[in-house]
């Protein structure tokens, strides 16, 4: 067996997931609240990576940056995260708070809706053409080995750190403070949970929050550990990073998170061992999904639903 | 009361009746929804619809189906003897394609209510089947009478296939899954070409089924009995013909057992299941439906390109379907046409720059008179901008010299006024790009405020609008522009108007 191989598709799988990971955190807490599909999350991911782009090229760029490298990508983080928190409690505000108690449907197309103004938007303003983080000359990649066949770049392994990181403090912000409490209760009745008097508006505009600086994290870690990024990058990053939630159980934290990790290491392996796999890696994501649905529709940490009348 | 006997009849006045507090108009108009007095009242509010569009639209209810079907489609059946042949695809041929299509997303959106992201996909499908059945490229050469068909079955069995994976949970679910699919679709045709990373298939090995990223290339024109159909004029009467029987077909099965399921079905999935309706089952049917629609109208576009090219089928043309099916109205045989017209219709004009032009202008003159009321608060608005324009126009030559110095070529005298009033930097690219960001924070700021407040930001917000157009939206009129606008567009009427132009609005009783 070719442990190389192996063990060079295990972490970039792992660093894969983890960024999808990050996706279908935010996806996952919308659906718990709002039982909505946030078909835009992915382009908030999307423009996360060229907020952190534009981060970086006011700050001096790649080669001659104001601050030390470790220090920028900080800032790319914080900036990146703020902007696309803002944008994500933008989208709820105007795109889905009018809806709210409008038929199913509304909201989805809606969302659809706003999906296709981003990305194009994004394509009008910043062009097609792929930009490059030059993560190379801004913290240096350093590769570290053990044994002959396991290497991991000091960048694989702050994504995966960063993504766990973060997913604990989500963790402990839903199951600790009183806005956790709050998001809880009204993920579980929104009506009892408005007439306790919790503001549900407050709450919703804190889970978009929420989940858009976490897209928006993974939309920067991926601009560094893959160097490029495209005003196009988000649909197909959004669109697994929603299998994750599924695969994993929607609504459900640890599943996102288990499911990211799922997706991340089936692309990772199925390009590297399967037929095709260079070019249909997505193809076999697409397999793993609907497998999913066919022996465990609720995903693998997910409770069935019950629905009530 | 004097039949049940004893004492004097008494006299309404003597009865402890309530005085009915008077009701402020405002929230006799916001009761809306929810209250079972709307739904009393739908007669009252339909004759109070007075003027020119309560006429359209009583008139409209009074024909007769078959009228309506005429009025609809007669233009259309008179249009190729008034055009020439470029005019006649373009304008024709492919809104006729898009009204098809729409109309088969029509069964599965608006009258079963399942949200369908593949529906292009079923398209493309169509059209690659009938490529390979019928193309230089594959070698093969079927009649049209035996491809279509066969066409129309697989798809219709794909899409039962795909709506089976999710059966159990019907419902949001379907829309990954759909979605998913279309892009699988779209990496699948963009590699099945045969080549070194293709699959190897069980006993044919590898096979160029698709022809790649090039596209699958020399699909045959239609042979019916050894009749080919080459004209666009041919192709053209015969969509239009399939359209009519597909609307007659749709509106029998409207009013038949299985329509009015469906509607039940997208009123209250829970409710039309206790009602005993195999919910499920009807699900599956109207997805199928739909595929199959889908890919008939996918044979008809490959036959017209004669080739099936992977870029045809993406997200883009789904959004279009689906601004055409919303615009509409879901669930509205007769809207589709009318969104087909308008949404394949505006961006063709908008190909041209100096056509677009007048296009933008003229819809925000339109929308300005149409959404504001009063009427002297939009002339105020119109005037308020001409004149905001000009002062900003002046002030900004005497200190800003670059930022008037661009031109507008090729617009006439429209577009040599345009540039003593809009401002035109030479190298617009870093302004234009936060102007349109602030023009996106006006647009929702819009939406916040009420009464002159409104007219006093509408007033920036259009010469913003107009700034943003000169300096940036024209570029891209046909590819990113096009896309902004329909995806805007869908969120406002989601916001504003669910049912679209000839939706029936619904009623939920709580």
């Amino acid at each position: 067996m070719n442990w190389s191989l192996f063990f060079g598709e295990l972490v970039s799988g792992l660093t894969l997931g983890s960024i999808y990971a990050l996706i279908a955190l935010g996806y996952t807490m919308v659906y718990g609240i709002l039982k909505l599909l946030n078909f835009a999350h992915g382009d908030v991911y999307m423009v996360g990576a060229f907020v952190g782009f534009f981060v970086l090229q006011w700050l001096g760029g790649a080669l001659s940056p104001a601050v030390t490298g470790w220090l920028v990508v900080a800032i790319m983080f914080v900036v990146g995260m703020l902007a696309c928190g803002l944008l994500g409690v933008g989208i709820e505000r105007f795109a889905y708070r009018p809806l709210r108690n409008a038929p199913r449907i509304a909201p989805l197309i809606s969302a659809l809706g706003v999906s296709i103004f981003l990305q194009n938007s994004a394509l009008l303003l910043w062009g097609p053409q792929f930009r490059s983080y030059d993560t190379f000359d801004l913290v240096g990649v350093k590769s570290y080995h053990i044994g002959n066949n396991f290497f991991i770049s000091n960048l694989q392994i702050l994504t995966i750190a960063v993504s766990i990181g973060l997913t604990i403090v989500l963790a402990l912000v839903v199951s600790r403070t009183r806005t956790g409490k709050a998001m809880r209760a009204t993920s579980f009745d929104r009506d009892a949970a408005e007439m306790m008097g919790i503001s549900i508006d407050r709450v919703i505009s804190f889970t978009f929050f929420l989940g858009s600086a976490l897209a928006a994290a993974g939309g920067i870690m991926f601009g560094l550990v893959f160097g490029q990024i495209f005003s196009l990058m988000g649909f197909t990053a959004g669109l697994k990073g929603f299998t994750a939630a599924v695969v994993g159980g929607i609504g459900s934290i640890p599943g996102a998170v288990l499911g990211g990790f799922l997706i991340g290491l089936t692309e990772a392996f199925a390009t590297g061992y399967l037929p095709g796999g260079s070019v249909y890696a997505n193809l076999y994501v697409f397999a793993l999904l609907i497998g999913m649905f066919l022996i465990r529709p609720s995903g693998l940490l997910g409770s069935p639903v019950i629905q009530k009348v | 009361m004097s039949s049940l006997g004893g004492g004097p009849p008494l006299d309404e006045g003597d009865l402890p009746v309530a005085i009915p507090e008077p009701v402020d108009p405002a929230d006799v108009a916001r009761s809306g929804v929810g209250t079972d007095e709307w739904v009393a009242r739908v007669d009252e509010r339909r004759a109070a619809q007075t003027g020119i569009s309560g006429l359209i639209a009583r008139t409209w209810e009074r024909t007769p189906a078959f009228g309506r079907l005429v009025i609809l489609l007669g233009p259309f059946a008179i249009f190729p003897f008034i055009t020439n042949e470029g005019n006649l695809y373009r304008y024709g041929l492919i809104t006729i394609i898009y009204a098809l299509l729409a109309m088969g997303l029509n069964v599965v959106v608006g009258f079963a209510g399942l949200l369908d992201l593949g529906y292009v996909a079923f398209f493309g499908f169509g059209a690659y089947l009938y490529g390979i059945m019928a193309s230089g490229h594959s070698g093969h050469h079927l009649q049209a009478e035996i491809a279509i068909p066969i066409v129309v079955v697989s798809t219709a069995l794909l899409g039962l296939l795909l709506g089976l994976t999710s059966w159990r949970l019907l419902g949001d679910y379907l829309a990954i899954v759909t979605l998913f699919f279309l892009q699988a679709f779209v990496i699948f045709v963009n590699n099945a070409n045969g080549g070194l990373n293709d699959f190897s298939y069980p006993f044919v090995g590898k096979v160029d089924l698709t022809g790649g990223a090039n596209g699958l290339d020399q699909i045959d024109p239609f042979n019916f009995f050894g009749f080919h159909i080459t004209t666009t004029r041919g192709y053209y009467f015969y969509t239009l013909i399939a359209l009519a029987l597909l609307m007659v077909m749709l509106y029998f099965v409207n009013g038949s057992r299985t329509g009015r399921a469906w509607r039940a079905l997208r009123e209250d999935p829970l409710a039309a299941e206790v009602m005993s309706t195999p919910v499920n089952r009807l699900k599956l049917l109207a997805f199928m439906f739909g595929a199959g629609v889908a890919g008939f109208s996918g044979t008809i576009f490959g036959a017209v390109q004669s080739g099936a090219f992977p870029g045809d089928y993406d997200v883009g043309l789904l959004i279009t379907i689906y601004a055409i099916v919303i615009l509409g109205g879901l669930g509205s045989i007769g809207g589709v046409v009318v969104g087909a017209l308008v949404v394949n219709g505006a961006p063709e004009l908008l190909r041209s720059s100096s056509n677009a032009r007048f296009l933008f202008y003229g819809v925000l003159l339109v929308a300005l008179f149409a959404a504001l009321k009063p009427w002297y608060k939009a002339v105020i608005v119109l005037v308020g901008t001409i004149a905001f324009g000009f002062a900003v126009h002046g002030i900004a030559s005497a200190v800003w010299s670059r930022g008037t110095a661009g031109h507008i070529s090729g617009a006439g005298n429209f577009g040599k006024a345009l540039e003593h009033w809009v401002l035109l930097p030479t190298n617009p690219s870093s302004i234009a790009g936060w102007s349109y960001f602030a023009l996106i924070c006006a647009a929702l700021v819009l939406t916040l405020v009420s009464g002159w407040w409104r007219v006093a930001v509408l007033i920036p917000t259009f010469y913003l609008a107009a700034f943003v157009w000169e300096n940036k939206l024209v570029e891209q009129v046909a590819g990113a522009t096009r896309l902004i606008l329909l995806g805007a567009l869908l969120v406002v009427i989601m916001n504003v108007r669910p049912s679209g132009i000839f939706g029936t609005s619904r009623v939920e009783i709580v």
